[in-house]
């Protein structure tokens, strides 16, 4: 009877040891697959982008044949002194610099106007959604009809687009867009309506979100204080929307410097008309073309990108940080500000160095921004002339 | 300034096909006398919202007239009504700090009531003042307590000196105390001013006690308007007395014969000049009085001692409540026997009409 005992305190004791161990890893083996999938698929192609980025005229053929490359920063070098590079850079800053603010504004026009209007709203959502389900070749591809503008001259009938019939029907010249002998700017504009109506369904969505997410007492108590309509959209909507103006905005950026499809869609993967290859070429388009042999050389270019979106997204969160409107802000961090302030204006009154601040804190936040855009297009000018 | 409503009416339509259309407010009229509080009661769903929000000019009224002194305003739209509106949450812009969330509605003023910017922070550091927020100026409402953003929100109503202050349930969320302390101080903003003010509460107590007028509402339909002790003391039907007063009016069943007032089969009181019927019979708690020869006697539950009242518990057979109640000063010893008997105080008794509920009168000795 006692060893019986023993035996089976014994075996319970062990089983409650192997409960502690499993209870250790249980976690682990939870989030095994995740991880798995993340290992697979995120940290190592980033370990071996850095890799081959850090390897002289790596490529992949040569290292599965047993080649050795030598460590280096060559490819960087390489990537920054090759000519193209500047253009796709310029094109790639110039496309974001525009789109974005442009889509954005319109974006947050068309949420306002959508969320003001009862019938048919459902469905005005849907079109405006329309977009962001479609193929975006697909939309270059209609898009380039609709910009054509060829003149066959005795050979074939004329091509012309329905922009320029409308140019036409206005008494404007035709204007030739994307075909053979085209201006850079004639396919910046395309490009630009392209994009931007292409990023609106996203941006339109989220900002009709937040704009219905805003209790509708703000505004009854607005128009009880004869608020002028400009003034509530000013100093109502757009500082309790701008969170989600903050996240389209920062989202648009790191879009915007990816782009590359949209521009294969039009002018197919010359990336530029015809008798003028490249001249549209951007930072995506570029590694996808090196990653055929040069496989360091493009890996190099992705990190400057990644750099470029990185520095660019963190100055958008600073910004947007500086300019959050809803209150939800640390509070510790003004008021500890506060009393600095106060020493730096010698104001003998607390609250007017309080004051102060807060009227100071937007400005300069606000000018850091617009420093920024008008860098990033200083930037494009210098690399465009 | 005056304010007047006549046949105001508002009509909600029903949702759906079935679903019947529903009257929040019905034939309202009343005049609103100069710089007096008055005060909007009802249970919720009475229509008191409803009636604040068309005077506001958020909401259009079905049928009906709003006057402020001679002008017509009912077709007037928010902006240019010149009232002030405190929302029952507050709506207190929350990326604005306090002050410039007072100094918005002096913001919007243009043309000849333009401010400059002296003025405004005259104005609003006078309006921060009167509701003694004045050092809160630079914080945001989050930063707020509930009895701290109300009195911004007043503040902001303040301001611009309306014509009309509103107030939509300001005190419900608040907690007793600030209740209590908040309702004197809405008083006595109120009474500096001189503003005309309308408030809504479903708290009698509190419309009780600040209120210069009160209109007791029931399903869109006003029931009665009169000072607040008036409709205390002289409710004008079973709904209005049964709505006022802590506790609650104690309500019986009773008959009338030969000018005297029966509860079960002894009568209680002489009832001249009321034809012989049934009644509903509402007895105030005060009106109570302990005699051991008393005609009304109820059978004994509890005595709670409340120091300067005692409340003692009872039940009656023919009482439509599930206890008779009765508040009597603590100088009488309520006897330790099984019943107790009552004498009442006539002005204390008000007689119903059993078929609808209104008040049958008669005369007091």
């Amino acid at each position: 009877m006692t060893t019986n005992q023993v035996k089976t305190v014994g075996v319970r004791k062990k089983s409650f040891a192997q409960t502690i161990r499993f209870d250790k890893w249980k976690g682990w083996i939870y989030l095994a697959p995740a991880l798995v999938l993340l290992l697979i698929f995120t940290i190592w192609p980033i370990y071996n982008t850095i890799r081959m980025s850090l390897l002289e005229g790596y490529t992949t053929m040569k290292d599965v044949g047993g080649a050795t490359f030598q460590f280096g920063i060559g490819n960087f070098k390489r990537v920054l002194e090759y000519p193209g590079f500047i253009t796709c850079l310029k094109n790639t800053i110039l496309l974001c610099v525009l789109t974005v603010p442009i889509s954005t504004f319109l974006a947050l026009l068309i949420a306002v106007c959508l969320n003001a209007i009862k019938p048919l709203q459902r469905f005005l959502q849907t079109i405006f959604f329309m977009p962001y389900v479609t193929n975006s070749i697909a939309i270059g591809m209609v898009f380039a009809a609709m910009f054509n503008m060829i003149i066959g001259g005795s050979a074939r009938p004329d091509s012309v687009g329905i922009v320029n019939n409308v140019l036409e029907f206005f008494g404007f010249e035709y204007i030739n867009w994307i075909n053979a002998g085209s201006e850079y700017w004639a396919n910046i504009v395309v490009m630009v309506v392209y994009i931007v109506w292409n990023a609106l369904p996203f941006k339109i969505l989220i900002l009709l979100g937040g704009l219905q997410g805003v209790n509708k007492q703000y505004y009854e108590a607005a128009k009880i204080d004869s608020t002028p309509k400009w003034r509530v959209f000013t100093r109502i909507t757009v500082p309790l929307l701008s969170p989600m103006l903050a996240y389209v905005v920062i989202t648009g950026f790191i879009g915007g410097f990816k782009e590359y499809s949209s521009i294969v869609g039009i002018f197919g993967e010359s990336m530029g008309p015809v008798g003028n290859a490249y001249a549209l070429d951007t930072m995506v388009g570029f590694i996808y073309r090196a990653i055929g042999n040069q496989e360091g050389t493009a890996s190099a270019a992705a990190l400057i990108l990644f750099a470029i979106i990185f520095a660019v997204t963190m100055v958008n969160l600073y910004v947007s940080k500086k300019t959050d409107y809803t209150g939800k802000k640390s509070n510790a961090k003004k008021k500890k500000k506060a009393p600095s302030a106060a020493k730096a204006a010698k104001a003998a009154k607390p609250r007017k160095s309080i004051n102060l601040n807060a009227t100071v804190k937007p400005v300069i936040a606000w000018s850091i921004y617009a420093a920024t855009l008008v860098i990033a297009i200083a930037l494009a000018l210098i690399f465009w002339l | 300034m005056e304010i007047v409503l006549q046949n105001l009416t508002k009509i909600f339509p029903g949702r759906g096909k079935s679903s019947e259309e529903v009257i929040a407010v019905n034939d309202f009229s009343f005049t609103l006398p100069d710089g007096k509080l008055v005060g909007l009661l009802g249970p919720s769903g009475c229509g008191k919202s409803t009636t604040l929000y068309m005077i506001s000019g958020l909401q259009k009224p079905s049928a009906g007239k709003i006057l402020f002194g001679e002008d017509d305003v009912t077709d007037l739209s928010p902006e240019n009504r010149g009232v002030g509106l405190v929302f029952q949450n507050y709506a207190l812009y929350p990326h604005m700090t306090v002050k410039q969330n007072i100094l918005f509605p002096l913001q919007n003023l243009r043309g000849a009531d333009k401010l400059s910017k002296k003025e405004m922070m005259e104005r609003a550091y006078e309006a921060a003042k009167l509701v003694q927020i004045d050092e809160l100026m630079e914080r945001k409402p989050s930063e707020l307590s509930g009895g701290q953003q109300q009195r911004v929100a007043i503040a902001r109503a303040l301001v611009k000196m309306p014509r009309v202050l509103l107030l939509d349930e300001p005190l419900s969320n608040l907690d007793a105390r600030l209740r209590l302390q908040t309702r004197e101080e809405i008083r006595r903003i109120q009474k500096e001013t001189g503003i005309t003010t309308i408030f809504v509460t479903h708290d009698q107590e509190e419309a009780m006690s600040i209120s210069d007028l009160i209109v007791v509402m029931k399903l869109g339909v006003v029931q009665q308007i009169d000072e607040p002790q008036a409709v205390y003391d002289d409710p004008t039907n079973l709904f209005v007395a049964k709505f006022l007063g802590t506790p609650p009016i104690n309500v019986l069943e009773g008959k009338v014969e030969g000018e005297k007032l029966y509860i079960g089969e002894s009568a209680v009181m002489d009832v001249p000049g009321v034809a012989d019927q049934e009644v509903i019979v509402g007895i105030r708690p005060e009106g109570f009085v302990l005699d051991a020869n008393g005609p009304l006697t109820c059978k004994l539950s509890n005595v709670e001692v409340m120091g300067r009242d005692i409340s003692v518990v009872s039940t009656h057979e023919k009482s439509l409540n599930p206890t008779v109640r009765s508040i009597i000063n603590a100088d009488n010893k309520v006897p330790a026997t099984e019943t107790v008997s009552y004498s009442l105080k006539p002005h204390k008794v008000f007689l119903f009409s059993k078929e609808d509920e209104s008040r049958i009168r008669f005369e007091v000795k």
